[in-house]
């Protein structure tokens, strides 16, 4: 039984021009992101080299490049920290109140401002943070050193100012909340309605619905909207600019004193126009140091996503 | 456990468009009620109406009474979540808590009822309704997966096992089979014979046969025109409903001469 027959001919499946524009530029598109990540990752990179093997004393400051960048990465990771902190549990209450408890003409009124504050430019947040938010926090940052001095967080002395890093992270929650609350409003009008109808059939009240089938089903959207708003927060330069008055006052735990870190987007943005040489390599350095914070971030947020994916309701 | 369904002059609307109208009917416990009628003619609305179900779509009301055990569905004191509690329902597509395993989508009903459950107890009482939901030897291995993960059919007797952990009094189903095979269907049709013995089953059909099979009183639906309200044309035991029905329209619909 050794017939050779010849080989079945595979029908070959007929490519249409159509696909293949298509395909090519899907593919192109996916192509051009890796490039300009990669060019990104390339450029930051070269150019901080001659930072990083610059001898200690070369590097502003005069202590090295690790002691440089260090206060900065400390005080963007505060300020975004605080932003995030405080915009997230607000920006979900918001997206549920428009999804679950307006009354629907309200409710589109209500979603159509959160969208326009998305599209403040963040100068403006700046201007207001620091002739109008800074000087009313003073009496309440008081309070908080009488009161609640023995945190650290909340060591005297008070600015008088209130030109401090809780200033600034409140400033990037407001500035963050419309992106978060709009993303997770988007996800939250999505829960299938068989879900909510699942839960309240059961005998769940409105409150028990949205913690059975909304929140669970919402959250890798609220993730997501989140490092979007964290992603605004790290890079946040002139909102930062104005407010933190820049005095480099290394690393400290104190968010309501006149002392602060600033962060790296904003040092750079004050410190460029001045610098040469060695001073640009260096705040380049700073810059390739927030660029893999964000890129730690995000993995360690799709992480958190992906852990369960099983459970994320997409099957 | 099972309660006795009275409804006298109902009236459902939805804003100002009646949607249903003038039902009188009273419902066996420990029996299994049939709806027929054809499509948009108000049975799903009727269903959905005795547990208050229906509300969730903003502007729908009733008119009229809906006793169960002497207790007016909607007297003024009375909460819809309350309702709910008492009265199971199982939808037409299966709708497992995705984000959920197995285990906790069975006792998601129990944990709103916020007692605070022994774990001992817990796994009891997830043994009892898988198994009550003939659904225990396909899943018992596997309690903690995701409980989208299993079939249509399976999905559906888990979420049976959902509606009967919490032991309601009434179980209502709305086209519990439409999205299922034969095989899986005919599971769920044993399924609803053995939990007659516990509960008031309702259930809308659009599957003669099945109503046929399954239940002791079929309840016929229909619609004189397109913005009409719909009615209960004849409600009577199954068999005389398939056999000599009382009213032209209903012989008219179950031989297929119906439109």
């Amino acid at each position: 039984m050794t017939t050779t027959s010849a080989p079945p001919a595979t029908p070959r499946p007929k490519r249409r021009p159509g696909d293949r524009i298509f395909a090519g530029s899907a593919k192109g598109a996916g192509i051009l992101i890796l490039v300009i990540l990669a060019g990104v990752a390339i450029f930051l990179i070269s150019e901080s080299v001659p930072a990083l093997t610059a001898p200690a004393e070369d590097v502003p400051g005069g202590e090295g490049l690790f002691s440089y960048i260090g206060p900065l990465v400390f005080g963007t990771l505060m300020a975004a920290t605080i932003g995030l902190l405080v915009a997230t549990p607000l920006a979900v209450a918001i997206a549920l109140f428009i999804t679950y408890y307006a009354p629907r003409r309200m409710a589109a009124g209500l979603g159509y401002l959160i969208d326009l504050l998305a599209a403040v430019p963040s100068i403006v947040y700046g201007f207001w943070g620091i002739t109008w938010f800074a000087p009313r926090l003073v009496p309440f940052y008081r309070w908080l050193e009488e009161n609640l001095g023995f945190i650290p967080l909340f060591a005297g002395p008070a600015s008088a100012t209130g030109r401090t890093m809780l200033t600034i992270g409140l400033v990037l929650a407001v500035m963050i909340l419309p992106i978060i609350s709009a993303i997770s409003r988007e996800v939250f009008t999505q829960v299938p309605s068989l879900h909510r109808e699942a839960a309240l059939a059961l005998g769940a009240t409105r409150w028990e619905m949205i913690k059975m089938a909304v929140l669970p089903y919402g959250k890798s959207g609220i993730i997501g909207g989140a490092m979007l708003g964290l992603g605004r927060a790290l890079g946040e330069t002139m909102a930062v600019a104005i407010i933190l008055s820049g005095s480099a006052a290394g690393i400290t735990w104190t968010l309501i004193s006149s002392a602060n870190p600033q962060t790296i987007a904003a040092n750079i943005a004050l410190q460029f126009p001045e610098s040469t040489g060695l001073a640009v390599n260096t705040l380049i350095a700073s810059g390739l140091a927030l660029f893999v914070i964000t890129l730690l971030v995000n993995m360690l947020a799709r992480w958190v996503v992906n852990r369960r994916a099983d459970f994320s309701g997409a099957n | 456990m099972a309660k006795r369904i009275d409804v006298s002059d109902l009236d459902i609307y939805y804003g100002n468009f009646k949607a249903v109208e003038g039902v009188n009917v009273s419902i066996e416990p420990r029996s299994i009620t049939a709806l027929i009628g054809p499509s948009g003619c108000g049975k799903s609305t009727f269903l959905r109406s005795l547990n208050r179900m229906h509300e969730v779509i903003p502007g729908a009301r009733v008119e009229g009474k809906v006793v169960i055990d002497g207790q007016d569905l909607y007297g003024s004191d009375v909460d819809p979540v309350d309702v709910r509690r008492q009265i199971g329902m199982v939808f037409q597509r299966p709708n497992p808590f995705p984000t959920m395993s197995i285990y906790d989508n069975v006792i998601a009903g129990v944990r709103l009822n916020s007692a605070r459950m022994k774990k001992s107890d817990m796994d009891d009482l997830v043994e009892r309704s898988l198994k009550g939901a003939n659904l225990w030897t396909e899943v018992k291995d596997r309690l903690n997966r995701p409980g989208s993960g299993l079939s249509g059919g399976q999905q559906q007797r888990l979420c049976i096992a959902r509606a009967i952990a919490v032991q309601p009094e009434v179980l209502l189903m709305d086209e519990p089979c439409s999205a299922l095979d034969p095989i899986s269907t005919l599971a769920i049709e044993d399924l609803m014979t053995e939990l007659k013995e516990q509960f008031t089953i309702v259930i809308v059909t659009h599957n003669m046969q099945q109503a046929a099979r399954v239940s002791e009183s079929t309840g016929f639906f229909n619609l004189n025109g397109v913005g009409q309200p719909g009615r209960l044309i004849e409600f009577n035991p199954t068999e005389k409903i398939f056999s000599n029905p009382d009213q032209k329209a209903t012989e008219d619909y179950i031989s297929g001469r119906f439109g």
